[in-house]
C-alpha cells in the first residue's frame, strides 16, 4: 500500500502510523452526556467500503493526514491534511 | 454404533468405499425454521449444541461461501486458556475442557493435541507479569508452570536463549493443557454432527437483509430467498458491522482488521509445543505435516480485504528469526489474511439483542478458534433459554455503556491494541 503524502509524494505504508476512524468527533470536554462519550470512545461505523481515517507520516514529514481508503480493496481515493479538514468542519481532533 | 470407526473402515473397504454417506447434506432452505444461525463457523457448533443440549433441531446454518472458507479455516489453530481476568479464565478453561473430549463427542478426529503453549518472557518485568498471570490461572482452576531458560532450552532447542540474543529469554510461562487442533476438521466435525441431528447446513447462502415486524427480527432475506425464523443468531465475526447495518444498526463497538498468517515449507520435527515471542508479538507451532505455522500482529488499519500488506510480513519474519535463528533460511510456503472482529476491550460479545428476535455472537478479535466449543455451547444456551449461561453472562453488549468492560489485555479501548 502506497500513501500519497501531500508534502512527500507516494511513500510506503511502513512510514505511516494509523490513528483510526476520522469520522468521530470528540464531545465538548464539559459535556456530561454519557451516550455521546460512549459513542465517541467505543462505537464505530466500521464501513465495508470508503473509510475516512487518520494517518500520520511518522517516518517522514510527521504531518497528520486524513486518508479516504476503501476497506474492501485498500484503494486510496483521497489524502488531505487533517488540520485543514478539521478546521473546515470546526472540529477538535 | 459410531458412524466412523475401525470396523466401519474395514466394512467400507470390502464394499469398495461406495457406501460412505456425505458428511453433511446440501438441502435447499425451507421457508421457515425455529432458529437460523448466520455464519458457518461458531454457528455450526451453536447448531450442534442447540440440537444436542436443547432438543431444537429445526435449525438452519447459513454460510455465505463454502463451509470452512471463513475464519474457521484461516486461523493458526491454537487452543489455550492462559488469561489473567477471571471472566476470561472461566470461559476459555471451560472451552479447553470441551476440546479435551471433542473428537469423542463428535465421532470425528479433530486432531486436538495438548502439546502446551510456552510464552517467552524477555525482561524481569515481563516475567513478573507472566508469573502473575500464571498464578491467576492456577487460582482459576487451570494449569500453569514457570520454566527457567535452561528448561526452555531443553524443551524447545531452537529458541535462542543466549545472553547475546536481541531479546534475551529470562523465562517462560507454560500452559501444558493448551495445544492445537485441525481447524478444518473442527468445522467438518461439527457440521456432520449437527447435520445428523437434523440441522440444515445451507452453503453459498448470503444474508442480504432482515425481515422485520416492527422492531422484531422475524427472518432473513438471502441470495437463496426469504427464510423466516422465530430466532436469528448472528455469528459472523469479521463481518458483524456489515450484517448489523442491514438491520439498521449503524454504529457498533467493533472494528474489522486484517490479520495475516503464514506457513513455511515442511521440515522434520522441530518444535513440539506452541511458542510465543514476548519481545514483539508472534506465535508459532509445527503442524503434523511439518510446516511451521505462525502469525503476528494485525496489519493495524481497518480492512475487510482478506489479505494484508508487506511491512507486517517483514516484521513477523524478523521477530521469528530473532526467536528461532535457525529458521532464517527456511522458505515460506503460503501466507493469507483473515478479517478479525476487533471488539473495543478484546473480549467477545455473546448476548441476546440488540433487536428483539436477534442474538449476537461476535467480537472474537483474534481468539475465536479456541473458543469454538464454549462459544457454541453458551450461544446455544442463550438462544434456547433467552438468558446467558454463567460462562457468557459477563460478555454483554451493554458492558461498554455501563463501564464494566473485560479488558482482555489491560490496554484500553483501542481495538488495534488487542
Amino acid at each position: 500500500m502506497l500513501i500519497s503524502c501531500p508534502y512527500c509524494g507516494p511513500r510506503d505504508l511502513s512510514e505511516f502510523s494509523y490513528q483510526g476512524d476520522a469520522s468521530r468527533m470528540r464531545p465538548d470536554a464539559a459535556s456530561t452526556d454519557i451516550k455521546a462519550w460512549h459513542d465517541y470512545v467505543y462505537n464505530r461505523p466500521n464501513p465495508a467500503g470508503p473509510h475516512r481515517e487518520y494517518w500520520q507520516h511518522t517516518a517522514g514529514c510527521r504531518a497528520h493526514l486524513i486518508v479516504t481508503r476503501d476497506t474492501l480493496t485498500h484503494e486510496i481515493h483521497e489524502v488531505t491534511f487533517a488540520r485543514a479538514a478539521l478546521r473546515a468542519v470546526g472540529g477538535r481532533p | 454404533m459410531a458412524e466412523y470407526s475401525a470396523l466401519a473402515l474395514i466394512r467400507n473397504a470390502f464394499s469398495g468405499n461406495r457406501d460412505w454417506k456425505p458428511a453433511w447434506r446440501k438441502p435447499d432452505p425451507k421457508p421457515a425454521y425455529d432458529v437460523i444461525i448466520i455464519g458457518g463457523g461458531h454457528g455450526l457448533a451453536t447448531a450442534y449444541y442447540l440440537a444436542k443440549e436443547h432438543g431444537i433441531t429445526n435449525v438452519a446454518v447459513l454460510e455465505k461461501g463454502w463451509l470452512g472458507s471463513g475464519n474457521i479455516g484461516r486461523n493458526t489453530t491454537i487452543v489455550r486458556s492462559n488469561y489473567l481476568l477471571p471472566e476470561s479464565i472461566r470461559f476459555y478453561d471451560f472451552s479447553v475442557k470441551m476440546w479435551e473430549n471433542l473428537s469423542h463427542e463428535l465421532n470425528y478426529n479433530v486432531m486436538f493435541s495438548q502439546r502446551g503453549i510456552l510464552n517467552l518472557a524477555h525482561s524481569p518485568a515481563q516475567a513478573d507479569d507472566y508469573i502473575r498471570r500464571g498464578n491467576a490461572m492456577l487460582h482459576g482452576g487451570g494449569d500453569a508452570e514457570w520454566l527457567t531458560p535452561a528448561e526452555i532450552a531443553r524443551k524447545v532447542p531452537g529458541v535462542d536463549v543466549s545472553g547475546s540474543a536481541r531479546f534475551p529469554v529470562v523465562g517462560g510461562l507454560l500452559q501444558p493443557r493448551a495445544g492445537t487442533a485441525r481447524h478444518d476438521a473442527v468445522a467438518w466435525g461439527y457440521a456432520r454432527a449437527a447435520d445428523r441431528r437434523g440441522v440444515d447446513i445451507i452453503e453459498n447462502c448470503e444474508v442480504v437483509g432482515f425481515l422485520r415486524e416492527g422492531d422484531r427480527i422475524i427472518g432473513v432475506s438471502t441470495t437463496r430467498g426469504e427464510i423466516r425464523a422465530g430466532k436469528v443468531g448472528v455469528a459472523v465475526a469479521g463481518s458483524t458491522s456489515r450484517l448489523l447495518k442491514l438491520a439498521g444498526i449503524e454504529q457498533f463497538p467493533i472494528e474489522s482488521h486484517v490479520l495475516q498468517a503464514f506457513v513455511s515449507e515442511s521440515i522434520k520435527p522441530y518444535v513440539d509445543c506452541v511458542v510465543t515471542f514476548g519481545g514483539g508479538h508472534l506465535y508459532m507451532s509445527q503442524s503434523d505435516k511439518g510446516g511451521l505455522v505462525f502469525g503476528g500482529d494485525l496489519d493495524g488499519y481497518n480492512s475487510y480485504a482478506q489479505r494484508g500488506n508487506l511491512p507486517l510480513v517483514e516484521e513477523v519474519m524478523s521477530e521469528f528469526v530473532a526467536m528461532f535463528p535457525a529458521v532464517a533460511r527456511l522458505r515460506l510456503l503460503r501466507s493469507w489474511g483473515g478479517v478479525m472482529d476487533m471488539s473495543m476491550d478484546g473480549s467477545p460479545i455473546i448476548a441476546k439483542g440488540p433487536l428483539p428476535g436477534m442474538y449476537l455472537n461476535c467480537g472474537w478479535c483474534y481468539g475465536g478458534f479456541k473458543a469454538t466449543p464454549a462459544s457454541g455451547f453458551s450461544f446455544a444456551w442463550t438462544i434456547a433459554k433467552d438468558e446467558p449461561h454463567p460462562i457468557n453472562a459477563p460478555y454483554t453488549l451493554s458492558r461498554f455503556e455501563r463501564g464494566i468492560i473485560i479488558d482482555e489485555k489491560g490496554q484500553g479501548p483501542t481495538p488495534k491494541l488487542h
